[in-house]
């Protein structure tokens, strides 16, 4: 199967089953996650929550393609992407995958638009056409009036709405966030995520989330807790000890 | 997405205009050094170039340029114009002297004795007066650069120097090629010529030739060797010769050598670090766009496009440099006639070429070895 002939339907969004990471420290060799089985449902907000060392950046690196698991399977809408090649993992990502960074990692001189508009460029649509949708998606997040200014000529949180606009603008079937809130003072983190949840989950999509900021922790359809590389609460609220 | 790279570029001023300046510094040293060397060492055939008439020239088998040369004994005319296919065959006497100008100075300078009757031995074009200036007595011709370093800011017409102690005056300024040393150049005849030299057995320096209609210049100089014994080169071979004695016995392929070495290290210096600076600051944008799905193909190009738009502006910005030089420096005797052989354009454009994939390479390997999931980290 091809990267871009993934299915959708009544299949999950994400489908792992026995994924490990090992990583080498010097002669050792340290397992982050231990034979992780999970899956999630399109149409969710998904948090995967821990503390720091927990394996969290290393699974969502691996739901979205982007770090190879030592071992197990990891389908995203029925595609086993481990499995295709190279080429076809990045086109994949390309198609189906929007990233949202805890640093935004916006490209400091081409403005907030044409930011936007990274992903459809890169798919080879024309760059004013791209551009066009990409202030489109800018206006759904309300920074419309921003999308000729430099990302150094615009607040955190705008920054962040941009580098929002640029994870939509292709219209992926999953969302991927790291820390989204983390760089934003809580009014500003608040205000990005009721956006994200508002113009970001639909009901052929998946937005999954890294976070460990709990005043966020209501917006989530689902939490994930993920301790020592595992995952050991899996539910719609956190639980009473964290 | 190189529209992306181009603004990533040209958005950091700074390095953009570090890495303009590297390569347009780089290239500018390279081209201008390079310039410089190759017109010196053609200076080095100046005395050949200046008589264009002379088919062959003949001389003593020692004899290497015109400015080391061993004088023939002046049987040597009558044995050359003896020889079949040679069409005219004139002295030509090249000697050192020393010259008190009015002010009392001294100055070493180079007599040229040409062919009293038809003048050959002359440069072809003259600055002020003519040639026939030198049946009057005591007449000398002086080159040009030799006329605006003895008599800067002056005409020289009229003024009359103590030559080896005798009475000259200079009635002509010759527009010449200068020499390897800049030496001021004195014209005269070949008569007057041995009056000023102080006396040896023998003073010819060569017998410059005409080739008959219908011999080539080659042919007649063997059998001028075959049939006098005497050396006898085409002029571009004794030119060759001269720029091969430069080549040979000075320090300037070494010095200029070292120079563009310089230019070259220097630029892959300036560049390599700015350029890795500039992906070192755009790191997190590279890895943001290979997560986000743009494929190493991609980047890479995005690098070249970057890359090659700094090489090709760089590059233009130092050629134009040179060009400027040599524009500014145009009357300066010391780069008289100074051009931009079309060869080394090319030179300094491999360098560069050289240079951005160096510098482009290194740069890349960063933004490759760099794996999508460090934007997580």
């Amino acid at each position: 199967m091809s990267a871009t002939e993934a299915t959708t339907g009544s299949q999950p969004a994400i489908r792992t089953r026995g994924v490990t990471r090992d990583f080498k420290a010097g002669q050792q060799t340290i397992r982050v996650l231990h034979g992780i089985d999970l899956d999630v449902c399109p149409g969710e907000l998904t948090y995967l929550v821990g503390e720091s060392g927990s394996g969290k950046t290393t699974m969502i690196s691996i739901m979205c393609g982007i770090l190879w698991p030592t071992d197990g399977d990891v389908e995203v809408f029925g595609t086993d992407i481990y499995s295709l090649s190279d080429t076809d993992l990045v086109n994949f990502r390309l198609q189906n995958i929007g990233f949202i960074f805890q640093q935004y990692n916006l490209i400091p001189s081409i403005d907030a638009a044409s930011n936007a508009a990274v992903p459809l460029i890169a798919q080879g649509m024309d760059r004013l056409e791209a551009r066009d949708r990409a202030v489109a998606m800018l206006d759904k997040l309300n920074i419309a009036d921003q999308a000729d200014k430099l990302p150094n000529q615009l607040s955190g949180g705008q920054q962040q709405r941009v580098a929002i606009a640029r994870a939509l603008v292709h219209e992926p079937r999953l969302v991927v966030c790291d820390e989204p809130t983390a760089a934003l003072d809580a009014k500003s983190g608040r205000r990005v995520m009721d956006l994200l949840r508002e113009v970001g989950v639909a009901e052929d999509r998946s937005v999954i989330i890294v976070t460990h900021d709990n005043r966020i922790f209501d917006l989530a359809d689902r939490i994930l807790v993920l301790e020592d590389g595992r995952i050991t609460h899996d539910g719609t609220d956190m639980p009473e000890d964290h | 997405m190189l529209w992306i790279a181009i603004r990533m570029l040209t958005g950091d001023k700074q390095k953009f205009y570090g890495l303009l300046f590297g390569i347009a510094f780089s290239t500018l040293l390279i081209t201008q050094q390079l310039t410089i060397f190759v017109n010196l060492l053609e200076r080095g055939a100046s005395g050949t170039y200046n008589v264009s008439s002379a088919d062959v020239w003949v001389m003593d088998p020692v004899s290497r340029t015109t400015d080391v040369a061993y004088a023939l004994p002046s049987t040597a005319l009558d044995q050359v114009r003896g020889v079949p296919g040679v069409d005219w065959a004139v002295p030509h006497l090249r000697a050192q002297a020393s010259v008190r100008t009015k002010d009392g100075d001294l100055e070493g300078v180079a007599i040229i004795g040409v062919d009293d009757a038809t003048l050959i031995g002359l440069p072809k074009n003259m600055i002020d007066g003519s040639t026939e200036v030198l049946s009057q007595p005591d007449s000398v011709i002086i080159d040009d650069v030799g006329a605006t370093r003895m008599f800067p800011g002056q005409s020289p017409i009229g003024e009359r120097l103590e030559l080896n102690d005798q009475r000259a005056v200079v009635r002509g300024v010759a527009d010449a090629i200068p020499s390897f040393t800049s030496t001021v150049v004195l014209y005269t005849k070949y008569s007057q010529a041995l009056r000023y030299v102080p006396g040896t057995r023998n003073r010819l320096s060569f017998v410059l030739v005409g080739a008959a209609d219908g011999i080539d210049a080659k042919t007649l100089s063997e059998r001028i060797e075959k049939q006098t014994g005497l050396k006898a080169q085409t002029r571009d071979e004794f030119a060759r010769d001269g720029v091969q004695f430069i080549i040979e016995n000075t320090g300037i392929p070494l010095n200029f050598g070292i120079t563009v070495l310089l230019g070259f290290i220097v630029g892959v210096a300036i560049v390599g670090l700015t350029f890795s600076l500039f992906i070192r600051d755009n790191i997190k944008q590279f890895g943001a766009l290979k997560a986000i799905g743009v494929t190493n193909g991609k980047i890479a190009q995005m690098v070249a496009v970057q890359a090659g738009m700094v090489g090709m502006i760089g590059y233009g910005l130092g050629v134009l440099g040179t060009v400027g030089f040599l524009t500014a420096f145009a009357n300066d005797p010391t780069f008289k006639g100074f051009y931009i052989p079309w060869q080394i354009p090319l030179i300094s454009f491999a360098a560069m070429v050289l240079i951005i994939v160096l510098t482009g390479w290194i740069a890349l390997r960063g933004v490759m070895n760099t794996e999508p999931a460090a934007v997580f980290r």
